[in-house]
This record gives structure tokens, C-alpha cells and sequence, in this order.
């Protein structure tokens, strides 16, 4: 039913090793998000509006052994009322394919400004979290995470 | 389609933010994978999670193939009455998944 321990067999390590060993041969990078994206996928949530950090936490392990699953939760500091709350919860990260992790949309009924989800983690990176409240503000936390074993290396199946 | 776990509280004071949390067995692959013939794997992942609460939306989520496979969400919502919440999961090739579960709150 529901596994999450992906199992690394032979094949699926000799699939990826020659996978990868096609690719570099081929001279093909991987596609990778850079700081440069991270900074423009933040720019397209926030706008010109001004970025603080604080309010914010971001609660990743530190150093985590399985990139294919890492928990994280992501609190804001907010008595969510209906005239002050959290509207909006971003992740972004640096160094996955994409920069995009995800987007959460909240509003005054939810009580708690807390969301937790399990993500993959491509490398040993910065991690950032973005919160828009209804006044318009945007807070901001980040948390560096040192990846041992990196997702998408290798075909879980 | 699919497998979803969901745990709600058994039930909750008026007013009380209580905790939601859903499981669901999905493969969320990334597209950036290649398969075993080295050709890159298609993606296929749940692109958006939504919470309803007696038919209104109190929560809802958009996913990225950076959320790892068979995702977990947790989120809080405030009980307003007895009634059921409804978890909807969607994403590529059409995969639609509903969950239902009732909520009992006292006074």
C-alpha cells in the first residue's frame, strides 16, 4: 500500500549509474535551478513589495541522510483573524530542477498558520520560505540543508 | 483511483483549530528522471491538493514535482461546525482522488 522507503536494488543502481554515465557522455547537464532562478521565482511571488525576514519559520532537518523525503514544516507567526492573517505560504529552493516547492493558500479559517509536507531535496542547499499576509507583508526564513543522498539519482521501483 | 489515509481528530471544541492530515500513495515522478532505457521518465505528479469544509474551501495547496512521492500534507483548520471535510487531489494524466471524512464538534 503506502511505502515511502525507496529501495535501491542493483538494477535500479546499475539503471541509474549508466543513466547518468549516457548523460555526461552525451554531454547533456542536467536541467538545475541556480540562485539566479531562485531569486526570479522570488521576485515573481513578491513583486517590488519588500521582503523581511522573520515571522516566518522553516523547519528542516539539518542534515539529512535520504533527499527522496524530507520532512518540513513551515509556521508563521500570526493570530489569523479575519483582519490580520496569512494568505499565502511559498517554498522555493535553489538547487532542485525547479525552483518552485510549493504554494499554500490559507485564510482567516484556518486558525494556524502551520503546513507540513515531505519534499525531495536535489543537493546540499538553501531552502526558502515566504509568507504574504492580508496587510500585503512578505516574511521570509531560510534554512540550509546538507543533502548526503540526493533525490533523482536513482529509480525507486 | 489511489490510496489516501486521512487523520482527522475524533472530535474537536467549537473554536479550536485542530489538525488535518493526509497521505496519499502516488509515484509523484518528477520528469527529469531517466527510465531504464535512458529515455527521461514523463511526469506524472498531483499538481494541486484542496481542503473543503461543509462545501467551502479552507485550505489548498499547489505541488511541484520537488513534493517526494506519496505526499504528505498537514494543515490546521478551525471547527466551526459538525459537518465533513472533503480532501481532493488532482494532477497529471487526469488522476482525480476524493477523500471524505466527518467531523463531530462540540460546544
Amino acid at each position: 500500500m503506502i511505502d515511502t522507503s525507496p529501495e535501491t536494488t542493483r538494477r535500479a543502481f546499475l539503471v541509474c549509474s549508466t543513466g547518468s554515465a549516457a548523460a555526461l557522455a552525451l554531454g547533456v547537464a542536467p536541467a538545475q535551478a541556480t540562485p539566479e532562478s531562485l531569486d526570479a521565482a522570488i521576485k515573481a511571488v513578491v513583486g517590488t513589495a519588500r521582503l523581511r525576514a522573520g515571522k516566518v519559520t522553516l523547519d528542516l532537518p539539518p542534515l539529512v541522510e535520504n533527499g527522496n523525503t524530507v520532512p518540513m514544516t513551515v509556521s508563521v507567526d500570526s493570530p489569523m483573524t479575519e483582519s490580520d492573517h496569512v494568505t499565502a505560504i511559498h517554498v522555493f529552493n535553489e538547487k532542485n530542477p525547479q525552483p518552485h516547492v510549493m504554494s499554500a493558500t490559507l485564510g482567516p479559517r484556518a486558525g494556524k498558520a502551520k503546513v507540513s509536507v515531505r519534499i525531495k531535496l536535489n543537493d546540499s542547499q538553501k531552502v526558502v520560505a515566504i509568507a504574504q499576509t492580508s496587510a500585503g507583508e512578505f516574511w521570509t526564513a531560510s534554512a540550509d540543508v546538507i543533502v548526503t543522498l540526493a533525490a533523482c539519482v536513482e529509480d525507486p521501483t | 483511483m489511489g490510496h489516501a489515509l486521512v487523520n482527522v481528530p475524533a472530535s474537536v471544541k467549537r473554536g479550536d483549530a485542530f489538525e488535518i492530515k493526509a497521505l496519499i500513495a502516488h509515484p509523484m515522478e518528477t520528469g527529469f528522471r531517466p527510465g531504464p532505457n535512458g529515455v527521461l521518465l514523463p511526469r506524472n505528479i498531483i499538481q494541486r491538493f484542496t481542503c473543503t469544509y461543509n462545501g467551502v474551501e479552507v485550505f489548498s495547496l499547489t505541488l511541484s514535482p520537488a513534493i517526494a512521492a506519496n505526499p504528505y500534507i498537514a494543515f490546521f483548520t478551525v471547527a466551526t461546525e459538525s459537518g465533513s471535510l472533503t480532501l481532493r487531489w488532482t494532477g497529471d494524466k487526469d488522476f482525480m482522488a476524493e477523500e471524505t471524512v466527518p467531523i463531530t464538534v462540540t460546544a
